[in-house]
């Protein structure tokens, strides 16, 4: 069958098409988008793309790549055809999201506490202890308001029949909360028209609502003292994220700061101005746990502040996120959120897990071993597409590799079937084109839970790839949630 | 009073004050050093190899590079290790990239439009690959170099707030400037035949003729003040006149004491910001300032141009000390006492 330009070439499967319902039939919610494409010359389309480009290159809207000779910067590819969500869908993906990061909390605070749901035998014991982010010393800590993430960023995915279920939870440091803004900056720009009268949910006041957030933990009474004094802390310039750093604290209006910037006296974080030392009361950092205080972790990092750990511990100093969330987003824990979900708050998880394969257990071991063509095996502490392995795209080699990986270690792995992404279109060397996308929508829990409508839908952006990760040729692009 | 509006008090991070006094003196570093080498290259056409070699060393001395080792002046050579040479931690190409360097670390407190600017100028210097063909038309590379950093200073005034942050750009831009202005005239003064300093020569007060003529607009060019002068003094170009209007007149922007009036203005500014007006730093910049509008020239050449130089030098140096000591490096358990 063949299509009118620019989806001459547009390829059905059995993955579920975000724009299409059948070959050539838009759903509803995309018919606009789908005439607008039809009437546009292609020309137009890539002259957007080439300006969209180039802004992005102008602003420095670039991520390093590791590993790479040269730790590279590179701008964060955009493509510029909306992904559009009902708002029927979002409000289900936001009362979902939001009963996660409820109870995973819970788990956090139960975990570093009294520990009932290891008592209970619901979440094993071993499974929390072997965690390669458990932090010791975080027991008996309390934190403010009792919430350990408050800046989440879980990523879901879109299977076959349509519906959406959770693929892994970022408890830790999650980025790219600024390209769902620049993406969005950038749309406004190329679709002016066609963006009004779809009705989309502004995002645009991610910052200020991550402001308010960071606020509501601050150890201040509002009545104390003036404002509480919030900085966002960065690793520096040669972090991968280093311009999301910079954007954030603008946005914000609060200052970036180095770990050289602070200085903790009587378990009190200062940071150095011009005008002398003033007290720091927030944290927002996007420095990891390892790296937070060398007096606490590891000692060869020059990233952190000595002494930020007590200081914490005192009390008179925030971190957001806490220390210690690695385990609630470990992988392998990630298998048991549903029954973390029943158990705390006794409900039935609104969004599904994948299902996932622990290579701990012997019986699912050698199902795995027997079956890695068609599964997806991940490190269970690995985040950004590393340390992973994609059954039917592998060579023989990688799977023996991985099969000894998992026989030396077999804690740090899990397994996943292989999903068949949903796919949307994406305009690609002069045509629509179909190509696999997830979401991650940004989750803020301060005084209460609120989500920006909206997210990073990211995209793998090589054809027939699953890989979405921005270090591993995936892009992003702008996530429309409609009002009605 | 309703709806008034309370005035957030800002907070400067020390370090990200330390980056941009540092990025501003780098970029004029880098355009002080073009503009010498370019009016040598002009100047040296006009003139025998043993002037120009004669001028070489005074732009060595002033430019506070090592001399070549056999004693020998190779203009290609040394304009090579002044403009593009990595390895040379004051060439102009380091000059610039260490600008950029310091920019880019606090790029959330500048505008983008400033940004843009040193980034476009560090590629421009970065893509320049020397050769005989780019040394004949060097001019080109060194205008460049000089617009990239005006432009720059443009844009910074009309798209940064005047605030802290942009006292510290001023701060650094002049401080650097009296040092090298006042190096440069010290060079000038401290060699045959105007080393004057055990008496105060009539000859300084007589016009110059041909050879000397040129050295002496080579000089005013060097501090791009040439068409100021010949306003002021028309073009009968004096040694003593010289002097004053490149050491104390207050309205010729590269002259050193307009350069300490500012450095001395933007102090005042960041005492009232922070909070903290007592400080040293403005003090020595305060007496400086003092010293430099009571002098007077004849006084000046009397007691010895070099000497005179080389004490404000020292002077511009305590300031920069007591900057880094007050603002950026302070002693933490100092600052608790408090």
């Amino acid at each position: 069958m063949q299509f009118r330009p620019p989806f001459r070439n547009y390829q059905f499967d059995s993955a579920y098409d975000e724009m299409f319902e059948a070959p050539g039939v838009p759903r509803p919610h995309y018919e606009a988008l789908f005439r607008t494409l039809l009437e546009l010359p292609p020309e137009e389309m890539r002259k957007s793309q080439q300006a969209a480009d180039l802004s992005f290159l102008h602003q420095g809207v670039t991520f390093t790549v590791y590993g790479n000779d040269e730790g590279t910067e590179k701008v964060f590819p955009n493509d510029l055809l909306p992904r559009i969500i009902p708002n029927q869908e979002w409000r289900k993906i936001e009362s979902g999201l939001t009963q996660r990061i409820a109870a995973l909390n819970l788990f956090l605070e139960d975990v570093y506490h009294r520990g009932r749901i290891l008592a209970d035998g619901i979440v094993p014991r071993e499974l929390v202890y072997s965690c390669r982010h458990f932090r010791r010393e975080m027991r008996n800590l309390t934190v403010p308001r009792g919430i350990y993430v408050s800046i989440c960023g879980t990523d879901l995915v879109r299977l076959p029949d349509g519906s959406f279920a959770v693929l892994e939870d970022n408890l830790r440091v999650p980025s790219g909360v600024s390209y769902m803004l620049a993406n969005r900056k950038v749309l406004k720009k190329v679709f002016p028209t066609l963006f009004r009268d779809y009705g989309v949910c502004p995002v645009d006041h991610y910052a200020q609502a991550l402001l308010g957030t960071l606020r509501a933990l601050s150890p201040l009474q509002s009545t104390t003292r003036h404002e509480p004094t919030v900085v966002l802390l960065t690793p520096g310039v040669f972090n991968s994220a280093y311009f999301e750093h910079t954007f954030l604290a603008q946005q914000m209006g609060i200052e970036l700061v180095e770990g050289r910037d602070l200085l903790v006296h009587d378990n009190v974080v200062y940071m150095r101005t011009t005008a002398g030392l003033k007290r720091v009361d927030v944290i927002y950092r996007r420095v990891d746990d390892d790296f937070l205080d060398p007096l606490c972790f590891r000692r060869d990092s020059n990233l952190g502040v000595p002494g930020l750990f007590n200081a914490y511990r005192a009390g008179s100093v925030v971190l957001a996120n806490a220390v210690g969330t690695g385990i609630a987003d470990d992988k392998a824990v990630y298998a048991y959120v549903p029954a973390i979900i029943r158990y705390y708050l006794g409900e039935e998880p609104i969004l599904p897990n994948v299902p996932t394969y622990l290579l701990s257990d012997s019986s699912q071991r050698s199902y795995v071993l027997e079956h890695m063509e068609e599964l997806v095996v991940k490190a269970v502490g690995e985040s950004g597409g590393y340390g992973m392995l994609i059954g039917p795209h592998s060579t023989a080699e990688q799977r023996d590799e991985f099969r000894q990986r998992i026989l030396a270690e077999p804690r740090n792995y899990i397994a996943q079937p292989t999903l068949n992404l949903s796919r949307a279109p994406c305009f690609l060397e002069g045509e629509a084109q179909a190509r696999h996308v997830d979401l991650r929508p940004y989750i803020l829990y301060g005084e209460n839970v609120t989500l920006v409508p909206g997210g990073l839908t990211r995209v793998a952006l090589r054809r027939g790839s699953l890989v979405v990760n921005s270090s591993q040729g995936g892009g992003s692009k702008d996530t429309w949630v409609l009002r009605a | 009073m309703n709806g008034h509006y309370q005035h957030r008090q800002t907070t400067m991070l020390s370090r990200v004050a330390d980056s941009l006094y540092w990025m501003s003196r780098y970029l004029e570093r880098a355009e002080h050093t073009a503009r010498l080498i370019d009016v040598d290259f002009e100047l040296r056409l006009d003139q025998s190899p043993e002037a120009s070699s004669g001028r070489w060393m005074r732009l060595l001395e002033a430019l506070q590079a090592p001399r070549p080792e056999d004693g020998k002046i190779d203009a290609t050579t040394l304009t090579h290790v002044l403009t593009l040479d990595k390895t040379n931690s004051s060439s102009i190409i380091s000059c610039v990239t260490k600008a950029r360097e310091n920019l880019r670390q606090v790029r959330e407190q500048c505008s983008s439009a400033m940004w843009e600017q040193l980034n476009r100028l560090y590629l421009q210097v970065n893509s320049t690959t020397s050769s005989e063909a780019w040394l004949l038309h060097s001019y080109v590379f060194f205008r460049a170099v000089r617009e990239g950093a005006h432009l720059f200073h443009g844009v910074t005034d009309s798209t940064m707030s005047h605030g802290e942050g942009w006292q510290y750009i001023q701060l650094g831009r002049y401080v650097e400037r009296t040092d090298a202005v006042a190096r440069l005239i010290g060079a000038y003064f401290s060699r045959e035949p105007w080393s004057l300093d055990q008496t105060f020569d009539q000859t300084l007060d007589q016009a110059v003729e041909s050879e000397e003529y040129l050295e002496w607009v080579g000089l005013l060019k060097n501090c791009a003040a040439f068409e100021s002068y010949c306003k002021n003094y028309t073009a009968d170009l004096r040694p003593l006149r010289v002097a004053e209007f490149l050491l104390l007149n207050p309205e010729c922007p590269h002259s050193v004491r307009f350069s300490v009036d500012k450095v001395h203005a933007a102090l005042m500014a960041i005492a009232e910001l922070t909070e903290r007006k007592a400080e040293q730093p403005v003090r020595l910049a305060g007496r400086l300032r003092a010293t430099l509008s009571f002098s007077q020239i004849d006084e000046v050449m009397a007691s010895g141009a070099s000497a005179y130089v080389e004490n404000v030098r020292q002077q511009c140096g305590q300031a920069h000390n007591a900057i880094h000591q007050i603002y950026f490096d302070y002693p933490a358990e100092e600052a608790l006492t408090h």
